[in-house]
């Protein structure tokens, strides 16, 4: 045959695994068997993407069923291709297009359940932190301490009860009526390396925030008074503790 | 570049975070383990930590799946880096990777895809595995594809392609057992008599992997899934790599419905079990 470019070799293949013609060349002993085994190809990149998508979102599997999910990673893998190898990057943009997927407009919260699961993903593959000790605290200056949050640590604000969805969708979880009003989400890799998520108030909220903006304790903690009267810092300050979550300053104690 | 570092010629398998636990409980009867370089490429977490902790007490192959040495001119270069700093990381006694494709543009088409073997193609893939050789100051060893399909315009023998590949990069080679079964049954060509074209002596790892079948009119249509055991052709066929070879480092790959610890542990006995016999002849015998 015509010499073909490596170039348009590839264009050709390609075109041929997103449905196109079988591409020029292609071809087997028994030549008339070419489509049906690059049929295999086809197959492979299609469910291999969908497997890949079904492991990052596998709430958003469960909520819509093997087959709707199956269909729909189809659409969403053939409009957004992964732009890297590294597979756990991809998905960034799954939210947005649950959110403009006309056969779940009925389902709004799909789309803050899928950042939930993104930001999973993305607090599993943090980069690691030590923990302060504890120790380090007690002879501290809350006027003047700043303290430092793990690199995995994510508020995500939902219009919906996205967390409890969540947590009911979770294996052998059990199902409880939805609360009405929206929740915001904190997600968070813990010292086991698990990346559980809780529920936060608009204190914790506040206080996060500030605490993240370079705040000290004491101004995060009034930042969290202000935003809810009735709030705990307290409480707070003792669940990051637990989970590992203040962390060291590289070369700086407080 | 740095002189390779070896892996032990004994059994190794593919490491899957659902196993850890066991792999720590009791000495795997492995001398290595193999991970997939992408699955590795985040900053810290879990995977890091057993990684980390698996790295100690074994020998290491990092194997990667994305770099697309056989497709378009000029290789990710964001993607050498992080392959680059995952070496530099844990050191492993070997790189491998795949004469195949799997991205076009900037897509990631996350499948091992074939190319044509032509004077054109063998130029490309040579100057691709100088890329990497260079790029990660080491040798590495390039792995013969399955196949589903042939091309009209392939003018060169894939043994001969992979021969001239390792002789102009110093590359040297990955023998995937189970693939030379998949891809000869499928273009119902000899598995024997592939291997008898197949320079042995510069296979630096063996592959073994289970397969699935469909049927075709013409017969048989293999499919690489790594989802079950090693099928016993393969195993044959490995034996006689072996006998000719002597003992070679020997992965069992399972990447699909993973079974239990126990099962994959007894693949790597099985392996060893020929490795060993096969050590009472030797390459040198061979």
């Amino acid at each position: 045959m015509a010499v073909l470019s490596h170039d348009t070799f590839l264009t050709g293949f390609d075109g041929g695994l997103r449905g196109g013609p079988l591409p020029p060349g292609v071809t087997a002993r028994i030549p008339a068997e070419a489509a049906r085994r690059f049929d295999v190809y086809r197959n492979n990149v299609a469910v291999s993407l969908t497997e890949a998508l079904a492991s990052r979102f596998p709430v958003i599997r469960r909520l819509v069923g093997d087959e709707f999910f199956r269909a729909m990673a189809r659409v969403f893998a053939e409009a957004h291709r992964p732009q890297s190898p590294v597979l756990a990057e991809w998905g960034d943009s799954f939210p947005d297009f649950l959110a403009g997927f006309p056969p779940l407009a009925n389902w709004p919260y799909m789309a803050d359940v899928a950042r939930i699961e993104y930001a999973r993903g993305v607090a599993f593959h943090a980069a690691d932190a030590e923990p302060l000790d504890p120790q380090l605290l007690t002879g501290a200056d809350p006027e003047t301490l700043i303290l430092h949050l793990h690199p995995s640590l994510q508020v995500l604000a939902s219009d919906h009860a996205a967390v409890s969805i969540w947590q009911q969708n979770q294996p052998g979880a059990q199902a409880s009526p939805l609360p009405a009003a929206p929740e915001t989400a904190l997600i968070l890799r813990d010292r086991a390396h698990e990346v559980p998520v809780h529920s936060i108030g608009p204190g914790d909220v506040a206080m996060l925030a500030a605490i993240q903006s370079g705040a000290t304790l004491v101004a995060s903690a009034e930042a969290g008074l202000a935003a809810d009267p009735a709030h705990q810092a307290q409480a707070l300050l003792v669940h990051l503790m637990q989970a590992g979550a203040i962390v060291m300053r590289r070369g700086h104690l407080p | 570049m740095v002189a390779m570092t070896q892996l032990p010629p004994l059994p190794g398998l593919g490491f899957k975070p659902e196993h850890f636990a066991a792999i720590r409980a009791a000495r795997a009867p492995v001398g290595f383990f193999e991970v997939h370089a992408e699955n590795y490429m985040g900053a810290g977490g879990l995977p890091h930590a057993q990684l980390s902790a698996l790295r100690a007490d074994y020998a290491l192959s990092i194997h990667g799946v994305g770099l697309s040495i056989g497709g378009q001119r000029g290789l990710s270069v964001d993607h050498l880096q992080r392959l680059r700093r995952l070496c530099d990381r844990y050191e492993p006694e070997s790189f491998s990777e795949h004469l195949a494709w799997s991205s076009h543009g900037a897509d990631y088409l996350n499948d091992l895809l074939p190319l044509p073997y032509t004077p054109e193609t063998l130029d490309l893939v040579c100057d691709h595995v100088d890329q990497v050789q260079e790029a990660l100051g080491r040798r590495m060893l390039l792995e013969n594809p399955a196949t589903y399909v042939l091309f009209e315009q392939s003018s060169i023998p894939e043994t001969e392609f992979l021969t001239e590949i390792a002789r102009r990069t110093g590359c040297g080679l990955l023998l995937d057992v189970n693939n030379v079964f998949v891809s000869c049954t499928n273009h119902r060509t000899d598995a024997y008599g592939y291997l008898a074209a197949f320079p042995l002596d510069l296979v630096g790892e063996i592959h073994l992997g289970g397969h699935d079948a469909e049927d075709l009119p013409s017969g048989p249509l293999l499919i690489d899934s790594h989802g079950r055991a090693v099928a016993d052709p393969v195993w044959q066929l490995y034996a006689h790599v072996i006998g000719r070879a002597g003992p070679l480092p020997s992965l069992v790959e399972w990447d699909n419905d993973l079974p239990d610890w126990a099962i994959l542990a007894s693949e790597a006995e099985r392996a060893g079990a020929i490795l060993a016999a096969g050590g009472a002849h030797g390459r040198a015998v061979a």
